[in-house]
């Protein structure tokens, strides 16, 4: 494989692979608070702060991936 | 194209180099003093104008601050610094949006080729201030746990010596304290700098439509990760104050919904 193509696969490889799990996992994650909600509605604004601080949680895995894209490509 | 992650020095103050967030920083800072001032000057019981902006602000956050703790006093104690945390990374994030920032630029020289340097840059897509950021945000959780707890309590949930298994958990807690100063810094530098990367492409790509809707999301962005960082401080500084020892009677009365919320989170 030529240098240039390697310059170029590999920070869009890493943040491709590297947002997959997170998204998949914002998903569930999101869908078993939605569904906690709908059982006990009293409950929803204590969920919701849980909800809100772990997509928090799980979001910053992907931009670490994102940001590894970024030094690949600009700091060579 | 100009990017960079690292951000570029302007000019040179007695050998200390001042970059173009910095220049930002130092903006932001010095509207938000005047704002504030002018806000606060004549204080009326009945606000009207920027003092009820001001009082506005402070409520709600105020509010945001009591949904976790539930507890009014602790609540006040820690409000200042999770307040300054909001308001300071809300601004800087929604600054790096503003027409002029990252288009405005000197070119100089550099290793023999013309290279573009803007005036101008968020001040939290820089790295150093994020990292800055989330230093101060683990100590400040550092300072409000040894003073509720008292430095031996709160060392104890470190450094446990009763067990080898609690020994070792005290260990993998101590070093995910200082993994927070990362995640801290990453989240809000990716983030903010992706964000702008992406409007600097977009607006390479097609100039004055594309951008539009990504600019919205850019407002939104800024918005939830000046939130995400302020509840995040916030729900480690009510982590921090709570012991799980038998020892501990009235605090864990006192806080008896905090435990079991967060621990199943």
């Amino acid at each position: 494989m030529d240098p240039e193509v390697a310059k170029i696969l590999a920070p869009s490889l890493t943040i491709a692979i590297g947002a997959m799990m997170p998204a998949l996992a914002i998903g569930w994650m999101s869908s078993k608070g939605l569904e906690a909600i709908g059982r006990n509605p009293e409950a929803a604004d204590k969920i919701q702060a849980t909800l809100i601080l772990t997509v928090a949680f799980v979001e910053a895995i992907a931009v670490y991936a994102l940001v590894v894209a970024l030094i690949a490509k600009f700091v060579a | 194209m100009e990017i960079s992650i690292a951000a570029e020095s302007i000019f040179h103050i007695f050998g200390v180099p001042i970059t173009n967030s910095m220049i930002l920083s130092f903006v932001v800072l010095i509207f938000l003093s005047v704002l504030t001032y002018f806000g606060t000057r004549k204080m009326e019981t009945v606000p009207h104008g920027m003092q009820n902006v001001l009082e506005l602000a402070v409520e709600k956050l105020l509010n945001l601050v009591d949904s976790i703790t539930h507890d009014r006093k602790f609540s006040l104690r820690i409000f200042p610094i999770l307040a300054t945390f909001f308001i300071f990374i809300l601004i800087n994030n929604w600054v790096g949006i503003l027409p002029g920032v990252g288009s405005i630029g000197v070119t100089h020289l550099v290793h023999g080729k013309e290279v573009f340097i803007p005036l101008f840059r968020a001040g939290t897509a820089d790295l150093n201030t994020t990292i800055m950021l989330g230093i101060a945000a683990v100590i400040a959780i550092q300072v409000v746990g040894i003073t509720t707890l008292g430095l031996f309590r709160y060392g104890k949930k470190f450094f446990d010596f009763s067990s080898p298994l609690g020994f070792f958990i005290g260990l993998i807690e101590l070093l995910s304290e200082m993994i927070r100063i990362i995640s801290f810094a990453f989240r809000l530098f990716g983030n903010v700098f992706a964000g702008e990367v992406l409007l600097i492409i977009l607006a390479d790509l097609t100039p004055y439509i594309a951008p539009v809707p990504f600019y919205i999301m850019e407002l939104f962005v800024g918005f939830i990760q000046a939130l995400v960082f302020t509840m995040l401080a916030l729900v480690f500084m009510t982590m921090a104050t709570v012991t799980h020892g038998p020892d501990d009677h009235k605090k864990e009365e006192a806080q008896e919904e905090e435990p079991g919320q967060l621990e199943t989170a």
